[in-house]
């Protein structure tokens, strides 16, 4: 029984991986909608390059640095070696966690989430960050910064002592790649064009169809991403947070849909599909205790935030093309406290946890950028950003035959 | 022989289509066309903001006739794309000095 038990915890939190790795196809789609384009490669190409630097460093050092183990418990750092070290030889691979799911399944499932963080960001530095220094702080950000704090949580630090309570990692995923990208786009500065004299113009996504696909493929992957988290196959804990992840997601919308239209009298999709993503972050830090019921409140309250928070950042004068700093940091924030409220957390615990999380991930991007601004610049070039990333970076477009027609002709060696 | 150039209201290019081809001028070329002008562009919103898209989008259709006709197009192609709104458009006419049938050779009116 127990024997049957083990396969079946194991093989959800497998199939929860794979889930969690279909959700980069749906930032991958998603950015790509909201971005013009002459950048849609680009931000494929980010998003297919970050995943497998995060899938990489995870394994050189991401998953000891993030889990060092029970002797660094209540600590801030810890590190348990480089690689992935079978504990106490080959029966590690299944004596571990008290039998609930294997040694490697725990690394692939967490490493699947590592590179989530660095894909937040890459949306909100989408059609104007140069790709190679983006590249150098996705490396650094997903193999320090993200293991050290998700450390301080989910691998038994002092955060975790304190009952400082995350989840699925409404503070330890979004609010971190919100935190990057924040720090991002304040040393980046605004797409060329964007704010004027006379107010702020929009530059529409290309490709609602794609962003929606996106979107679909997130939530979707939600499931894995929330249900994963419950790390075994407890047929109640599951279906709750499968139910509590769906209507946080559902209410989000549903909100989001109907304060846009009220303040701005649009349906706005581009606003909505936010508003899902809004539910589902601000769902994500307490899908395992909340009730049904306060799942809605707290997903209608992160989808009523979206629309408020995308103007006051564009009052700011932080340009994000694709909405990332209000869905995963502001709805990552809500959520983390929302736990304080409605779930099984304290709020001045979570406010800490909220607080140092952010200071922390906030400072090292900050200072990551800076130097690697300074040192090698941010941003292409404006003549780049008018031909657009596509053709500057990769000689391709996305859609090529559209874009240039097909006159192309052999050249001689 | 003359070139009338026309730019009309997109949602008149079929009405005009319709009533050309009436006059026996059946075959022209036409243009999908952006300007600027005294009428105002769409306003919509995206993401929170109001905002004007910026041009008008309208239809150009280019099209060669007889000297003898030109006049009979114009005020058809008028008639038919007529709102009396601003933004209607313009005609514009041209002597054509030299036309070229590539697949016979042959020149002028006998091209057309």
């Amino acid at each position: 029984m127990t024997e049957v038990t083990f396969t079946i915890n194991n093989l959800w939190i497998l199939i929860a991986t794979m889930m969690v790795f279909i959700m980069h196809l749906g930032f991958a789609s998603l950015e790509a909608g909201l971005v013009q384009q002459k950048n849609t490669v680009n931000i494929l190409f980010k998003n297919v390059i970050i995943l497998c630097i995060g899938l990489l460093t995870y394994y050189v050092s991401g998953f000891n640095l993030m889990y060092p183990g029970a002797e660094y418990a209540g600590g801030i750092i810890g590190f348990s070696g480089f690689g992935l070290n079978l504990p106490d030889g080959a029966a590690g691979l299944s004596e571990y966690a008290d039998r609930k799911y294997a040694y490697y399944t725990d690394f692939i499932f967490q490493a699947m989430f590592a590179a989530t963080c660095a894909s937040i960001v890459s949306g909100a530095v989408a059609e104007r960050i140069k790709l190679m220094p983006f590249l150098v702080f996705v490396f650094l950000f997903v193999s320090i910064c993200y293991p050290i704090t998700g450390m301080w949580k989910w691998g038994g630090g002092w955060l975790n002592e304190l009952g400082f309570v995350d989840f699925a990692g409404s503070a330890l995923v979004h609010s971190v790649g919100g935190w990057g990208a924040l720090a991002a786009i304040i040393l980046l500065g605004a797409r060329t064009g964007k704010y004027t004299e006379k107010g702020v113009r929009p530059i529409p996504g290309h490709n609602m169809p794609l962003a929606t696909i996106g979107v679909f493929l997130l939530w979707f992957g939600w499931f894995g991403f929330n249900g994963g988290s419950v790390l075994s196959a407890d047929p109640g804990a599951v279906a709750l947070v499968f139910v509590t992840t769906c209507l946080g997601a559902a209410s989000g919308a549903l909100t989001t849909f109907m304060v846009s239209y009220w303040r701005f009298k649009s349906l706005d999709h581009s606003m909505v599909l936010n508003g899902i993503l809004g539910g589902l972050v601000g769902i994500t830090a307490g899908a395992d205790s909340f009730t049904p019921g306060s799942a809605i409140i707290v997903g209608a309250i992160a989808g009523a935030i979206i629309p408020f928070s995308v103007v006051l950042f564009d009052k700011l004068k932080l340009d994000d093309p694709v909405g990332a700093t209000s869905v995963h940091l502001v709805c990552g924030i809500w959520g983390t406290l929302a736990v304080g409220i409605f779930g099984s957390g304290n709020f001045l615990t979570q406010l800490l946890g909220v607080v140092v999380i952010g200071a922390f991930t906030f400072t090292f991007a900050f200072v990551v950028l800076y130097i690697i601004k300074k040192a090698v610049g941010l941003r292409v070039t404006e003549d780049m950003e008018r031909r657009g990333l596509d053709i500057t970076e990769h000689e391709m477009g996305a859609y090529q035959n559209i874009d240039r027609g097909n006159f192309a002709m052999a050249v001689a060696k | 022989m003359k070139k009338i150039e026309a730019i009309i209201r997109s949602s008149k290019f079929e009405s005009v289509k319709s009533e050309l081809s009436k006059t026996g001028a059946n075959f022209f070329t036409f243009f999908e066309v952006k300007g600027y002008g005294k009428q105002l562009s769409e306003h919509v919103v995206y993401r929170g903001v109001e905002y004007d898209i910026g041009y008008i989008a309208r239809m150009k259709i280019e099209i060669i006739v007889e000297d003898q006709n030109a006049k009979k197009v114009a005020d058809t192609i008028r008639q038919a794309s007529h709102t009396s709104e601003i933004g209607d458009g313009k005609i514009i006419i041209t002597h054509v000095e030299e036309i070229i049938s590539i697949r016979t050779g042959s020149i002028n009116e006998s091209a057309l």
